[in-house]
Formats: structure tokens, sequence, C-alpha cells
């Protein structure tokens, strides 16, 4: 399973790789593993505000549905149209071609709230059996 | 409570299935993922761990009588060696289960229940037992696999004497399997595909799954998991019990009069609520719906002009179909092929249409 080191994590799953005032966010590869192969993705409104722990996105396996949520506080700028008929792009590539949404972060200081590669693949460990 | 295992339990472990609890069931949910094994059952076949369903055997000189009491259909009707899918109802005509019924003979008759329901099925069964005939659990007796798929009768015929072009559908013998006496083959199955499910001795489980993949596999048959049984089951439109089917839903409702036989010779039980509801007109139907856009799950509302009409009772993407596809109860004026319909998914108001079941017919 792979963990990019330039990622910060949420204990929810969730990861954001920041880009100077823009964050671009998706599930990890653990998420995108234990749900199985995506099928749907609702993902948030261009221009939708949301605060940390927000729900942002909705990633539907043929099993189930999972919430994904807003690392961080930021304004939607840009989400992955791409995913519409390539929802598989989630596992197959979690980190790049299927990522989520992208926000403009308004409290960058809550970035040091998140999990760092080593605090992440710890909680990975512990969830995991 | 320690998980139940299959004899099944350490192969999947082997073969790094993924494990869930399934009513009280370590199973496996998937090996590979779910929908490259469901779209492998459809296009070769599949191997299916489903030993944790139940078995009761009801024996006794007069045991055709005393099932004929329990269950809907007409076991009176088929002949000794073959099986018969059918409803098994309580006193105000709810189903306890849905049920294949195996007749051996008119005086030994074997009964095929859900594993969520084991323990409510036979303690019902065995309390509906009168003068002549006896119930017996053999349920830890048992292992079970289906095989399923096109390819299903050429691999399985490699592993048996027994001759698979003279069982047709819903028929059964017994055999010996890969080299384990005391098998029985039944022609049945829960996918959609032609196929077998094969009740056998624990103790020949890993000589039978291990025989099974290696003849199947060159041919592209692949171990499946519970999460491709249930999206086959349900393209195939086959009732969950616990989802689509329940003791509060009547096999009327259900599409399932086909398997109620009001006229046969012993009454059984419910068959006057039955009467009754089927005189008056069903109250709900269940019905096939494509949904657009959204995965409908059960329970979601069913809305026609934003009044409640139903509730969702599955629903998943259709691996073979690329749709989303769902069974619900809806009331029955409702309830025509074509109606147009919406399902409020989590807020999100999907249109629906009332498709004609089942969503997959094999093609072959």
């Amino acid at each position: 399973m792979q963990f990019p080191k330039d990622l910060k994590y949420t204990p929810q799953h969730e990861w954001i790789r920041v880009e100077g005032d823009l964050g671009t966010c998706g599930i990890s590869d653990f998420a995108q593993d234990s749900l199985g192969d995506v099928v749907h993705v609702e993902l948030p409104a261009v221009g939708a505000v949301l605060r940390a722990r927000d729900r942002a996105a909705e990633v539907e396996s043929v099993k189930a549905v999972s919430d994904v949520y807003a690392p961080v506080s930021g304004t939607v700028t840009e989400v992955n149209e791409g995913l519409d008929g390539s929802e598989d792009a989630v596992n197959r590539d979690p980190y790049g071609e299927g990522w989520l949404f992208r926000l403009r972060l308004f409290a960058p200081e809550e970035l040091a709230t998140l999990l760092d590669v080593a605090a992440y693949e710890a909680h990975v460990a512990e969830a995991g059996h | 409570m320690a998980l139940k295992h299959t004899p099944f339990f350490e192969l999947h472990k082997a073969a790094g299935a993924r494990l869930i609890d399934f009513g009280g069931w370590e199973m496996p949910v998937q090996y590979t993922g779910i929908v490259k094994e469901h779209l492998a059952c459809r296009a070769a076949g599949g191997l299916f761990d489903v030993s944790h369903m139940g078995e009761v055997r009801v024996t006794g000189p007069r045991a055709l009588e005393a099932v004929q009491r329990l269950v809907t259909n007409d076991v009176a009707a088929i002949r000794d060696g073959q099986a018969l899918y059918t409803a098994m109802c309580n006193d105000h005509g709810g189903i306890v289960d849905d049920l294949i019924v195996y007749r051996m003979s008119p005086t030994e008759i074997l009964i095929c229940v859900n594993a969520s329901n084991r323990e409510k099925d036979f303690a019902w069964i065995a309390g509906h037992m009168e003068e002549g005939a006896s119930a017996a659990d053999e349920s830890d007796a048992w292992g079970q696999v289906a095989i399923q798929g096109r390819v299903a009768p050429a691999v399985l015929q490699r592993l048996t004497d027994l001759d698979l072009a003279g069982l047709p559908a819903f028929h059964f013998a017994s055999a010996t399997v890969a080299g384990v006496p005391g098998c029985v083959v039944a022609r049945t199955g829960y996918t959609g595909e032609d196929g077998f499910e094969v009740f056998l001795p624990p103790e020949g489980a890993s000589a039978i799954w291990e025989h099974t993949l290696a003849k199947g596999g060159p041919s592209g048959m692949v171990p499946v998991g519970l999460g491709a049984r249930d999206t086959l089951r349900l393209e195939a439109k086959y009732c969950l019990y616990g989802n689509d089917i329940t003791d509060d839903t009547t096999p009327l409702e259900a599409g399932l009069g086909w398997v109620v036989k009001m006229d046969k010779a012993v009454p059984f039980i419910g068959i006057e609520p039955l009467r009754a509801q089927k005189a008056a007109g069903v109250p709900q139907r269940l019905v096939c719906l494509v949904v657009r856009d959204q995965i409908a799950r059960p329970h979601h509302p069913v809305l026609s002009d934003g009044v409640r009409v139903g509730e969702v009772t599955s629903g998943t993407r259709s691996p073979s179909l690329e749709k989303n596809i769902a069974l619900a109860y809806v009331s029955t004026p409702l309830s025509k092929v074509g109606t147009h319909l919406h399902v409020d998914v989590r807020g999100r108001i999907a249109e629906a249409e009332i498709v004609k079941p089942p969503f997959y017919t094999r093609p072959y």
C-alpha cells in the first residue's frame, strides 16, 4: 500500500496535497482498498465553502457508500470531472488521476492538525488487521 | 461471540480473501474485487463457498405431508430426485424463509435454508412436525459450494462420473465429486447462470475446492465472494431474505405468486391470509427499478410526485448492465412496468423507471 510522503492525511483516510494556497484532496490507498470497486462519486459544487471536517463528497463502491470530509477549511475551486465514467481511477490511482476536489485554503494553520505520513501509517496499522 | 467458520475458511485465508462477519460467519466478501469476480462468473464461471446455508432433513412415513403443510409450493407435483424453490410462510402469510426442498423420496426430504434463518427455521419446522415425521438439523454435517457459470457443466463433469447432461435444472443426484463420496449435486443456483450447488461432507472441502479451481481456472473460473454473489443474484432478481422478503412481506407481494399453490392437496400454513390478500388485491409489489445517476440502497424512499409510495429493499451498481438497479416495494397502482418514479438517495432525488424483471437473463 502506497502513502506518498509529500501529503498530509486525516484519520478518516482523506489526503491533501498543498501547493501555495491550493489543496488537492482525495482518499488514501487504504480507503480505496477498504471500499472496493468505486462505481459512483458525488463531488461538491465549485464555489462551495467548506469548514474542516464538513462532508465534501461521497465515494460509492458496489457494496457501500462512504462520506469524504474536507481535511481543512476552504472554498472549492475545482472538482475532478474526469471521474465521470472513470470512477475506477479512485482505485487505480488514488493520489493522481483519482483526486476528488481542490480547495482554496482560508485557514492554512489547520494543516498542522493533520497527520504526516509516519503518523498516518501508524494509524492505518492500527485500523487494519 | 466467536465467528463461525466453514470448512473452506483456511482456503479463503490462504487465497487472500477479504473476510467479513456475515450473520455470525466469517466469510469471504471478495478475493480480487467484486466487479471482476462478478464479470468472471458471467463470462466463464465462479466457485462460491455457501457452506453457511443450513440443511434440515425431514424423515418419516408422513414426511411429504409434513413438508407440504410447511411450504407454499407443491412438493407432491415433483418426482423423487427433483428440487423445488418455495416460500415457507407464517400464520399471517408473511415469509419465514425462502427455501429449496430436495425430494429424495416421499419419506425423506432435505430442505436448504438461509444462513441467517437457520435457528428460526429449524425451530419453526421442528415445531410443526406431527406423528410420522421428524426434523433434524444437519447444517453442521454439510459443506456446500456453488459452481456457476457457462463453463460449470464442463468443469464439474471432469470431477464426477455422474452424467450431468442427464441432470436438468432443479434435479439432483448423489455423486462422488473430486474423489469425495457422499456428495449431492443439484442443478440449482443463485446467480442467473447455469450451474450446480454441491452438498459435501466437510472433510472433502479442500479436495473439491482445489480440484474445481484446477480444472476450472484455465477456462476462467474464479473463486467468488459474497459481494459478487449479491450483485449476481440481484441482476437475476432473486430475492434476498431480510432485504426483499421478510416475516412481514408475503410471497404475493414479492412476485413469488408462482410458488404459491393455493389448490394443492394439503393446505399450507398461511394459506387463508394469502387467499384473502389475493382476493382483496395485494397492496404493494416488489418491482425492478433502473435508477439514473444515483445508486439506491435499502430503505431509500420511493416517491411519486413527491409523495412516498414505497421503499427500496436492495440496490447496487450492476456490473453486467452498467446501470444502477434496485428492487423496491411500491404501492400496487404504481407498480406497472414503464412507470416513472423517483428515489430519495440521501436527499438527492433520482429518476427511476420500473423495468421488466429480471434485469439479466443469460444468453445461452
